[in-house]
């Protein structure tokens, strides 16, 4: 099969792996439909995320249609499913909490041992992103063999196309958890640090949880617009000094929830960034979190933090003092997916949630590595790149 | 000139000496206030299970792990006490014949294959399993691996624990080591292959296909 695989830093190729088979009883085969790049792809694009070998195929936001089942799947030949990125076993401890992503069992016990010294614990499973998550091969590619596909695939009724239920193998359970993670209250002032596909789906939630005003941070204008076009107020930050502005914004007491849908690798002329930078250059394990540090300066005291955006390793100049001394909460994490599809796969069905307005780009398969590049250097005009195996031309 | 400029760059290295020692001075200062001043003479055991302790006393290497896994007490006994289910999830464990109390296996080792011999000292039905090799074995090992319930319901807590005297002392741990065959290792990964077994009905693999 034809399959995106990466290949070292800012190279990534289309070519010709092996096609999957069922291995373990639980599986599943799906042939792709349809399959997204994420900003977390980006960091493994930039080679910010350690644990990737050459020939890895990426991909973790995908769906398509049953092709072959295991004998312990409740999936059935023909059915349309959409899969969460996070492998979850649906049995261990966390599993039954219905903390997905932090599942027991769906890393391999030998890959294991690659993120339990780094983080004190070993991580769950993914798709298609790096060995510390797996090593498992991701969505961005012909076929997939879905472990545990009586737990994770969501069958999807017909007449819902692709685009409309794609997002919910991701982001728009991302951003729904990143507002829940910010506990709104009716009425909050709530920022949100990032216009990307996560910002804007966590833009969408806070308000759908009755957020009383959301402001929106990036520095695109695209980006900025598609905000404001979901009801939120926005700030520039290469026109507009941002503490000072979510001040004036908030009655003079910061937002009462704050989320950071940036990540490790923060752009932004200030010291902090270009420290951050330089370390992230020279090796690996230094994130650069300009976004997390304004986060945890401007929220109010006794406030909220969430932080979907994804970090890997250390970091220094944290202002820990803050974090202590103003009483915040602070809550984390790889979306537990499996946990609100089925609620916000009604919600699209009954119109009350649009996920299409992100898409700026559909492309075959072959053409996934000019994706990459536009959507990490053309951010502007690229805000979600959508790829569709089997198909010839750019549409 | 070149003199001159040559005792400047003395003069700032004394600079650059004088401000370490410094430094390492007061290091070494609130060390002594913090720790050596609050030194305790005598530390009671703590409740660490005792293969953790930093102090060993005997040849012997100490490894072991705890897991928990969401299953009865009681199958997780009777699965383990049936010694010809371990090569399922022992990845190391290759052939094992029991006769008796007394069961031999082969491990695939960095320096040829080792055959273990070992001998069932302690069965408590559902609580433990502990062995311990014979005059026959090529190696000294004794361990044992412990059930427990957990809090309720969260199953069960197993811990196994393996005391062996490495081939060829120090040098062959590390040698063990850079294969991935030390125990420690080992260990932790059947562990988790063991739960996975167990509560998932299969191991995972992010291999595409079979073999
Ligand atoms: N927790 C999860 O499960 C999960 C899931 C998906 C993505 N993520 C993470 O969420 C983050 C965002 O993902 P995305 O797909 O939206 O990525 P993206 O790269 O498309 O968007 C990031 C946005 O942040 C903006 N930005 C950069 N520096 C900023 C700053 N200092 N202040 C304000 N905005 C700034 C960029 O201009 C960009 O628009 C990434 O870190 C990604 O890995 C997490
Ligand atoms: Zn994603
Ligand atoms: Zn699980």
């Amino acid at each position: 099969m034809r399959a995106l695989t990466w290949q070292g830093k800012h190279d990534v190729r289309v070519e010709t792996v092996p096609d999957p088979e069922i291995v373990n009883p639980r599986d599943a085969i799906i042939k792709v439909t349809s399959t997204a790049i994420c900003g977390s792809d980006l960091h493994l694009y930039d080679g910010v995320i350690p644990g990737l070998i050459s020939g890895d195929v990426l991909g973790h936001e995908f769906m398509g249609e049953v092709v072959e089942t295991g004998p312990a799947s409740t999936l059935k030949k023909g059915q349309r499913v959409v899969v969460p990125f996070t492998i979850s076993c649906g049995k261990c401890f966390f599993c039954e909490r219905q903390q997905y992503s932090a599942c027991d069992n769906s890393n391999p016990a030998d890959k294991q041992d690659l993120s339990e010294p780094l983080y004190g614990h070993a991580m769950g499973g993914l798709f298609g992103y790096s060995h510390l998550t797996g090593g498992y091969p991701g969505g961005q590619a012909e076929y997939v063999r879905v472990p545990y596909s009586d737990v994770g695939p969501l069958v999807i009724p017909d007449g819902l196309e692709d685009d409309k239920v794609l997002f919910l193998s991701d982001i728009l359970p991302t951003g729904w958890m990143a507002a829940e993670n910010a506990d709104i209250e009716e009425g909050d002032v709530v920022a949100v640090w990032g216009c990307g596909p996560v910002g804007l789906f966590a833009v969408q939630s806070a308000l759908a949880m009755g957020a009383g005003r959301v402001i929106a941070i990036d520095e695109y204008p695209t980006r900025l617009n598609l905000a404001r076009d979901l009801g939120a107020d926005v700030i520039d930050f290469k026109q507009t000094p941002v503490l000072e502005t979510l001040m004036a914004m908030s009655g003079g007491i910061g937002p009462d929830a704050v989320i950071d849908a940036v990540g490790m690798e923060a752009h932004g002329f200030a010291p902090d960034t270009i420290f951050d930078n330089i370390k992230q250059h020279v090796g690996i394990g230094a994130d650069s979190a300009h976004a997390l540090r304004e986060a945890i300066m401007a929220v109010r005291k006794g406030g909220r933090i969430s932080i979907p955006g994804v970090y890997g390793g250390f970091l220094d100049k944290f202002p820990l003092g803050a974090l202590m001394e103003k009483g915040v909460q602070v809550r984390t994490g790889q979306t537990h997916v499996q946990r609100y599809t089925k609620d916000l796969l009604h919600k699209i069905g009954e119109g009350e949630i649009d996920t299409t307005f992100l898409i700026s780009h559909r492309l075959p398969l072959e053409d996934a590595a000019r994706g990459y590049e536009n959507f990490r250097y053309k951010q502007n005009e690229w805000t979600k790149v959508v790829l569709k195996p089997g198909t010839g031309a750019a549409s | 000139m070149s003199h001159h400029h040559h005792r400047n760059r003395n003069t700032g290295n004394g600079l650059i000496a004088l401000g370490v020692a410094a430094l390492a001075g007061a290091a070494a200062f609130a060390f002594y206030q913090t720790q050596g001043r609050n030194r305790v003479a005598h530390r009671p055991p703590d409740s660490a299970p005792g293969r953790l302790g930093r102090n060993g006393r005997d040849p012997y290497a100490v490894v072991g792990r705890s897991v928990l896994i969401n299953a009865p007490r009681s199958d997780l006994y009777a699965f383990w006490r049936d010694f010809s289910n371990l090569p399922s999830f022992m990845e190391n464990v290759r052939d094992v014949a029991v006769s008796g109390d007394v069961t031999s296996w082969s491990i695939p080792a960095p320096m040829g294959p080792v055959r273990v011999e070992t001998r069932i000292v302690n069965d408590k039905q559902n609580e433990q399993i502990a062995w311990r090799s014979t005059e026959a074995s090529d190696i000294e090992t004794h361990g044992k691996v412990t059930f427990r319930d957990a809090a309720p319901g969260r199953g069960t807590e197993v811990e196994a624990v393996i005391a062996y005297v490495p081939p060829y002392g120090e040098v062959g741990r590390w040698i063990a080591k850079a294969f991935q065959k030390e125990p420690a290792i080992q260990g932790r990964r059947d562990l988790k292959r063991l739960k996975m077994l167990f509560e998932t009905g299969e191991i995972a693999t992010n291999h595409n296909r079979k073999k």
